[in-house]
Formats: structure tokens, sequence, C-alpha cells
């Protein structure tokens, strides 16, 4: 089950300016993204399975939905529900909080830049975007596939068993998550170097 | 006119939109951005930019006309202009914007007008110079689709 580096990602691009949607659709496409475009974060939540007031999707598990998306890449300003309220909402939901998230903005706030991290926001782009700044899209979704993996292959096994991503709602700060991940990542280099089989 | 004389002119204008600060490097990236996939992007992204500015600089004059100015809306709109134009690459309009930007901070209306007179007056300039450039676009994939046939 290896990630194929050359498949098709999905990136889903929110951004209230119909300019600024077509730039970016040429932009993804140019660089062999498939992507879908919408205008609001509420019909990004939408096409992600969400609604608005709800932290997981319905009954269908994520492996069912119709629409797969590996990157969501969204303007920070937008009306009503902001790129910050959309990052949220998706980084605080269990069913997609694993998608990675990038944030768009024509202005260059520290503040902003930094809330947007902290919330869980891969990178800031900032406007207007450049055809350079899409290489650095295909990294963050690999390194979220790859630890995906890692969660089957140690569902899988016998011996180690991690439970990652429990009922979060806020409890779960940056930090432990953080802390986490090491401790995963520390158990997977110590059964690779315990054994040469798995190797991606 | 044969296509090579056609695309000559194409060139001479946009150079020369480069050179009078018009255009900035962001249009360069746009232009790149067209190819056999999608041949008329440059063209498309031109219109929607027109057609955007036009509809604020309307909605802005409204605005402004007002007795008393919601900068608040007024803000939102520039906002909205400078990120269209920062886009398109439209240097000049995007300069003119950022000064309307600060006589709206200041709650400034006389230079709020004379900011959006001079947002309009380098936006006209650059939209007749579009104009242009799209009808020799048009000439030139005209060409192409001919020698396809």
């Amino acid at each position: 089950m290896a990630v194929d580096a050359e498949a098709q990602f999905h990136v889903l691009a929110v951004d209230d300016s119909l300019m600024d949607r077509k730039l970016i659709e040429r932009l993804l496409k140019t660089s062999s993204f498939q992507v879908t475009t919408v205008d609001s974060g509420s019909k990004a939540l939408e096409v992600l399975g969400l609604k608005e007031d709800q932290t997981s999707t319905s009954a269908l598990s994520p492996e069912h939905n119709e629409i797969e998306v590996n990157l969501v890449i969204t303007d920070y300003c937008m009306p009503g529900m902001t790129g910050y309220d959309l990052l949220k909402k998706i980084k605080e939901s269990s069913s997609l909080k694993d998608i990675p998230v990038v944030i768009m903005s024509s202005e260059n706030v520290p503040s902003r830049i930094n809330r947007c991290l902290e919330e869980g926001a891969e990178e800031f782009f900032l406007k207007p975007v450049q055809l350079s700044d899409m290489r650095r899209l295909r990294p963050h979704i690999l390194k979220g596939k790859y630890k995906e993996q890692q969660l089957h292959q140690e569902e899988n096994s016998n011996t180690n068993h991690i439970i990652v991503g429990s009922s979060n709602n806020n409890t779960m700060s940056n930090k432990r998550k953080a802390m986490d991940e090491e401790v995963l990542s520390e158990r997977t280099r110590l059964r690779f170097s315990s054994s040469s089989l798995n190797v991606i | 006119m044969s296509l090579m004389a056609l695309r000559e002119r194409l060139n001479v204008l946009v150079n020369s939109m480069f050179l009078e600060g018009l255009l900035d490097q962001q249009f360069r990236q746009l232009q790149m951005l067209q190819d056999a996939s999608s041949p008329g992007f440059v063209a498309e992204v031109i219109t929607l930019f027109c057609e955007d500015s036009e509809r604020m600089l309307t909605e802005l004059t409204k605005l402004l006309d007002q007795a008393v100015v919601d900068y608040q809306k007024v803000d939102a709109y520039v906002h909205q202009l400078k990120g269209s134009s920062s886009s398109v690459g439209a240097q000049n309009v995007k300069l003119a914007c950022i000064q309307f930007k600060q006589f709206c901070e200041e709650n400034n209306k006389e230079g709020c007008l004379s900011a959006l007179n001079m947002v309009k007056h380098q936006y006209y300039s650059l939209r007749s110079k579009f104009d242009t450039m799209l009808q020799l676009e048009q000439r030139i994939q005209a060409y192409d689709s001919e020698q396809q046939n």
C-alpha cells in the first residue's frame, strides 16, 4: 500500500474572489492537482462532508466519501466564515483534522500568520500566489499520507497499539498534539531499526 | 496583417506597459500559466478583472457620495480592488489603491475622493490598453485555430 508519489491529489481551494479562484485553479492544475473551487467556508465544509454545526462527518467513514480532499487551500479574508474559522472547524473535526490546510492572504501580518500556524495551518502563502508556491504543497500531502499509513500499520500490528486522535473538541492543545506525533515517530523509528521490513 | 506582425505588435504593447509601470511581474506569471490546454487564460483573467473593478468603482463612487461616509464599506471595496489588481499585475492601479486605503483609514473624505479619481484614472488607462491587447490576442487565436484546421 505504498503512496504513489505521482498520484493525482485533490485540492479544495476556497476564495470569495472569482478572479483569485480562476488563478489558484490554474496554478493547481498546472501543477498536476485535481481541483475543486468554492467561494465560501461554508461551501467548503459541505464539500468536505461536514455541516457547520457538526464536528464529525455523517455515518459514512472517510474512505467512503465520494470526494476525497487531500489538501485545503483557503483565503484568509472572506465574508462570513474567514479562512481562520474554516481552519479551526477542520482541525476540530475528528474526521477532517488530518487534512493539511494552507492559508493565503494579501496582507503580511505576523500575528495573523502565527495565529494560523498555531491553529494547525501547514503554511501561509502571501498573495498573489506563485507557481513556485505550488511545489510546497505536495510534501504536506505526502507527510499526512505517510502518517496515515504508519497509523494503519500500527493498528494492524499485534505488539504496538497506539491510540491517536482521541475525542478532541478543543481539549487537545497543539503542544500535546505535537508531542503525540513525536512519540508516534519515535516508535516507528524503533520498529524500522529492529526490522528491515516495511520499507516504503 | 500576418500572424508574425500581430504577435510583434502584441509584444511591443505588453513591453511598453511594463516599462510604463502599468504592469508588473505578476502579469508575467499569468502569461506563463497560459498554454495549449488553456489558451484563453490571460484574456479570461483580464476580463474578470475589468468586470470586477468597474463594479467596485461604481460602488465606491456611490459610497463616497453619501453625506456620511461608511468607511468600513469603502475600505472593504478598496481592499478587494487592491487584491484583484495585485493578482492581475496591474501595478499602477494597485499603488493607487494603497494610497486610497491610507486615506480611508484616516477617514479623510477629501483624500478618499482624490484617491478614487486617481484609481479611476489608472484603471481606465490600463483598460484601454487591455482592450487592444485582447483584440490582438483574439486575432492571433483566430490564426492559430485556422492553421490547425
